[in-house]
């Protein structure tokens, strides 16, 4: 009799799949009573990071309050797909009013809840990186500072989407955008620009920061979990590649996400009262190439000869995530303020 | 209408005095309209408030260009803002110093206006005294009930013990009693002056 | 209950008659002393259940309103001049959404130059807003307007900006009729939603609107604006009975009888116009005066018909549009565009250079001598303007007019003799 050897791991994404774990491990959205918080028939590009991710987030916070969830929303892609007149994907009370301001929004809700004695609801404000690190910035900052309890939530896609690939303060350097085209002799966005909103929420020593991507959909939902057990300002940061402003293809968006963490691109990590308290290890670790390549907004790096010294540039900003945070091998998380 | 403008320093409570003026006609069932010079004025810089009194509603909302009666809380601004504009020669003027408008160097100034409608009070040392702090305002106002004759003592103590509770309106309505009883004495004795220097000539 | 008090301080007490859940502000002059109050009065527990929330800006001020009336709770805020210029594109969201936000606006002149104090630049800016807009004479009207504006916004789902001059009245102590809060209680009922959040019954609320439905969307809420023409005089009627006194509506007049001449104005200037009316009375002049408490939407009809049988409309007003000219005279203008009534902006009283009696009666009294110009300025310094026009054209030292008119004075001063440092 021949047998055939169970694999653990699918192959090349050392992410276990659902139907190999046990039912208590399973994903929110494997199950037959997920909520579907986000429903399906939005508008979202096929391969949509964000569409994935905000139905991750939503569904498993709404899991970790029966229910008893509000969203508030920045305007942005999220925003235009899920509401186009007169539908809504939304099966949860939800509300957009701008682009800058649903962090205070979200604060006026949660005010509103907790003098009508309603504790039980809680609010979700999602944005993407131009409504967080950008436009909202101020009042993001001011909902940190004053702990509101408010789960704020940033699906990162590193540039203004929805208005055509322009540049924001979260795309990174050398990409291209509509606004930092590939031309001239330093092509994309320049070097020493952007903001690491993580570390700026941590500086605010909220309860709860953490980082986390498409790819590893269990752990997001964890995340999520952990940050509703939680009263105060939280802040979830989730990369969500988007296949139009990275020309990547749809099928590469969980692998571009999981190329990103695995590169130490971007650190996956989380952290309580301003510290570091875990990170995702890099299990298989990949040169930055493996993850630029894959992307047209870097095609101008991959020219004949490629442009070595942006990419090793680029390798540099991975290996100093990878020290900072203790990404690879057994070491401690190296923390500011901990050594 | 009798319209009061009270000059001073800003934190010397400049503002309070006119509100607890106004709230001492308002005691006395009179309409009274009490407000700032509006400005963005820091401690210490000069500072106007205004007070209008009267026995039917006041329309009005413009600043007090020709006063009835002025308190300056500072007697250092009367070389410096211009205090004395608009004020008509049957004006009350009520200085906080301990000197003389001669002392002040306005013995000519005050010569234009009617006799005992001029005096001097040292309401910053009765609010030493009383209050144990240098805040003149509610010992002005004693002083500009007994000068005026336009606000009774009793309703300006009531307003002072309103404005500030406890013992700091106790110890600011008995400084405002003290500097009555001083502009009394004071306006006593400037009759008996008078009668003495117009007696040659009688 | 009478009493001597602050204009900040009584509207403050009034606004926590009116029971608001959420109060969010951020400090600007002249609107503190009103958020102070009501914060020292949540702090107190005298206002309770209420969350007092002090944020970063007046955007998020505006914004937390909004998600908090949202959420089906009474919102209050209060600003004035830059602060609800920066809070504009939230503001205009409110009226967009819906939400019956009550809004004091302390009216403040608007930079550069910066200024701090009081004319109607804000509200003006606002006038497009989406907002109805109620302007108060007096510290009486603005507490009885601000108790008005929230039956009134939740009537109609529609936000209250409550506009009252900034230092003039919000720093003016005088007396008030302060509401009991069993009135209020009658006037007001609670806040009952007409669509708000909740997870029993799942709504999005700030969904996209294409060019199929937008301006439906727009002209529904024109219509419901118009409705507060009908609504605010009902709603004073029943004001008066409950609490006894009149309340403002939506024009008020004032010795308009036989009256060739009519002047117009927004506010406490008010106070200082009828006092200049009853002097140009004694000496002859038929003039009256009529008053705008409902701003937006504009009581046309209502302004025409107090305006009928004047010769002429004198418009006093606090801000204008430079090029263009009187804010509220283009609607008054409009008001009266089937009569032959000739309408005169005179423009006062900005960054608060104070209109006096005086000032108004020289105006009336040009009327009377048929030169009041279009458009004038009250109490103009022409030497400056005069001054300053030369210095561009002859183009001797550049830099804006405002700082060329502040460099200006003093006059400079000989310098001394002496080797240069």
């Amino acid at each position: 009799m021949t047998t055939t050897p169970v694999h653990f791991y699918q192959v090349g994404s050392y992410a276990a799949g659902n139907r190999l774990v046990g039912e208590g491990d399973r994903t929110v959205q494997s199950g037959a009573g997920r909520t579907n918080a986000l429903d399906s028939g939005h508008r979202a590009c096929q391969g949509c990071g964000e569409a994935l991710g905000a139905r991750y987030v939503l569904d498993a916070a709404m899991r970790s309050c029966d229910g008893q969830l509000m969203a508030v929303n920045a305007t942005g892609c999220l925003e235009v797909f899920s509401t186009p007149f007169p539908e809504t994907s939304w099966r949860i009370p939800w509300l957009h009013s701008l682009f800058g301001n649903a962090p205070p929004v979200a604060t006026g809700v949660s005010a509103a809840l907790r003098v009508k004695g309603r504790t039980d609801v809680r609010v979700v404000a999602q944005a993407g990186d131009g409504g967080t690190v950008d436009i909202g910035l101020a009042c993001l900052s001011g909902l940190f500072e004053r702990d509101d309890d408010v789960l704020f939530v940033c699906y990162d896609n590193e540039a203004y989407m929805n208005t055509g690939v322009q540049r924001s303060g979260a795309t990174p350097p050398a990409a291209r955008t509509a606004t930092t085209e590939a031309v001239g002799d330093s092509p994309g966005n320049p070097f020493g620009q952007g903001k690491d909103l993580p570390r700026i929420a941590m500086a605010h020593d909220i309860p709860y920061v953490a980082t986390a991507t498409v790819a590893d959909l269990h752990d997001l939902e964890a995340k999520v979990e952990r940050a509703m057990e939680i009263r105060g300002a939280r802040y979830l940061h989730v990369l969500v590649p988007c296949p139009l402003g990275w020309g990547s293809a749809p099928s590469d968006t969980i692998e571009l996400a999981r190329l990103a963490q695995e590169t130490g691109i971007f650190p996956v990590f989380e952290a309580r009262d301003g510290s570091v308290t875990s990170v995702s290890p890099i299990r298989c670790r990949q040169p930055v190439e493996a993850y630029l390549s894959r992307q047209r907004r870097y095609a101008h790096l991959f020219t004949d000869p490629p442009r070595q010294d942006v990419i090793d540039h680029i390798q540099a900003i991975a290996d100093r995530n990878i020290a900072r945070y203790g990404l690879v091998g057994s070491d401690a998380p190296a923390t500011d303020g901990e050594h | 209408m009798f319209q009061v403008r009270i000059h001073g320093r800003g934190g010397q409570g400049v503002v309070a005095a006119a509100e607890i003026l106004s709230m001492a006609a308002f005691d006395e069932g009179r309409f009274a309209q009490a407000f700032p010079s509006f400005g963005s004025e820091r401690m210490g810089a000069p500072v106007v408030s205004y007070c209008r009194i009267d026995d039917r509603p006041i329309r009005t909302h413009e600043p007090i260009a020709e006063p009835d009666a002025l308190i300056v809380q500072d007697p250092t601004l009367v070389h410096q803002v211009d205090l004395f504009g608009g004020l008509a020669d049957d004006a009350y003027v009520l200085v906080n110093t301990s000197k003389s408008f001669e002392g002040l160097g306005l013995a000519e100034f005050a010569s234009r206006f009617r006799p005992g409608r001029l005096l001097t009070c040292p309401a910053t040392a009765l609010a030493l005294e009383y209050v144990g702090r240098p805040l003149p305002n509610a010992a002005l106002l004693g002083g500009f009930a007994a000068l005026t004759g336009r606000i009774s003592l009793d309703a300006l103590e009531k307003a002072i013990s309103e404005r500030f509770a406890g013992v700091v309106g106790t110890a600011n309505a008995a400084a405002a009693r003290a500097a009555f009883e001083f502009v009394v004495d004071e306006a006593r004795a400037g009759q008996d002056r008078e009668v003495v220097a117009r007696a040659p000539a009688d | 209950m009478l009493q001597q008090i602050e204009g900040s301080q009584a509207v403050a007490r009034a606004v926590a008659c009116c029971r608001p859940e959420v109060v969010c502000a951020y400090p600007i002059s002249p609107q503190t002393h009103i958020i102070e109050a009501i914060g020292v009065l949540v702090r107190t527990g005298e206002l309770a259940p209420c969350e007092f929330i002090n944020v970063e800006s007046e955007f998020a001020a505006m914004s937390v309103s909004i998600g908090a009336s949202a959420t089906g709770a009474r919102a209050y805020t209060a600003t004035a001049s830059q602060g609800l210029l920066y809070m504009m594109e939230a503001v205009h969201n409110a009226s967009g959404l819906e939400l019956p936000i009550v809004m004091t606006l302390a009216n403040r002149a608007i930079g550069a130059p910066i200024n701090i104090w009081n004319d109607h630049s804000d509200a003006m800016a606002a006038s497009d807003a989406g907002w109805i807009q109620l302007f108060a004479e007096t510290n009486q009207e603005a507490v009885d307007l601000h108790v008005l504006a929230f039956r009134l916004a939740e009537e109609l789902s529609l936000p209250v900006m409550v506009c009252m001059d900034g230092f003039v009245l919000t720093h003016a102590v005088e007396q008030v009729d302060l509401p009991e809060q069993g009135r209020v209680d009658a006037f007001l009922p609670p806040y009952a939603p007409h669509q708000f959040l909740d997870p029993a019954d799942p709504v999005s609320i700030g969904a996209m609107v294409g060019p199929e439905a937008f301006e439906e969307v727009k002209v529904l809420a024109h219509l419901r604006q118009l409705d507060a023409l009908d609504r605010i005089p009902e709603l004073a009627a029943e004001f008066e009975e409950i609490f006894g006194r009149p309340s403002a509506g939506l024009v008020g007049t004032y010795r308009t009888e036989g009256a060739d001449t009519i002047v117009v104005a927004l506010g406490s200037v008010l106070g200082t116009i009828k006092d200049a009316v009853d002097e140009r009375r004694r000496a002859g002049q038929r003039v009256g005066v009529v008053g705008i408490t409902t701003f937006r939407p504009f009581p046309t009809s209502e302004v025409r018909s107090a305006l009928a049988g004047a010769r002429q409309v004198v418009v006093i007003e606090k801000a204008f549009r430079a090029g263009g000219g009187g804010v509220l005279s283009g609607d008054v203008t409009l008001a009266v565009q089937d009569s032959d009534v000739g309408v005169h902006t005179v423009v006062a009283g900005l960054g608060g250079r104070p209109i006096t009696r005086r000032g108004v009666e020289s105006v009336l009294g040009s009327a009377a001598r048929g030169e009041l110009e279009p458009l004038s300025f009250l109490d103009l310094d022409n030497a400056v303007i005069e001054h300053e026009r030369a210095r561009v054209l002859s183009a001797s030292s550049p830099g804006p007019d405002g700082t060329a008119t502040v460099r200006r004075r003093p006059p400079p001063v000989a310098s001394p003799v002496g080797e240069a440092p």
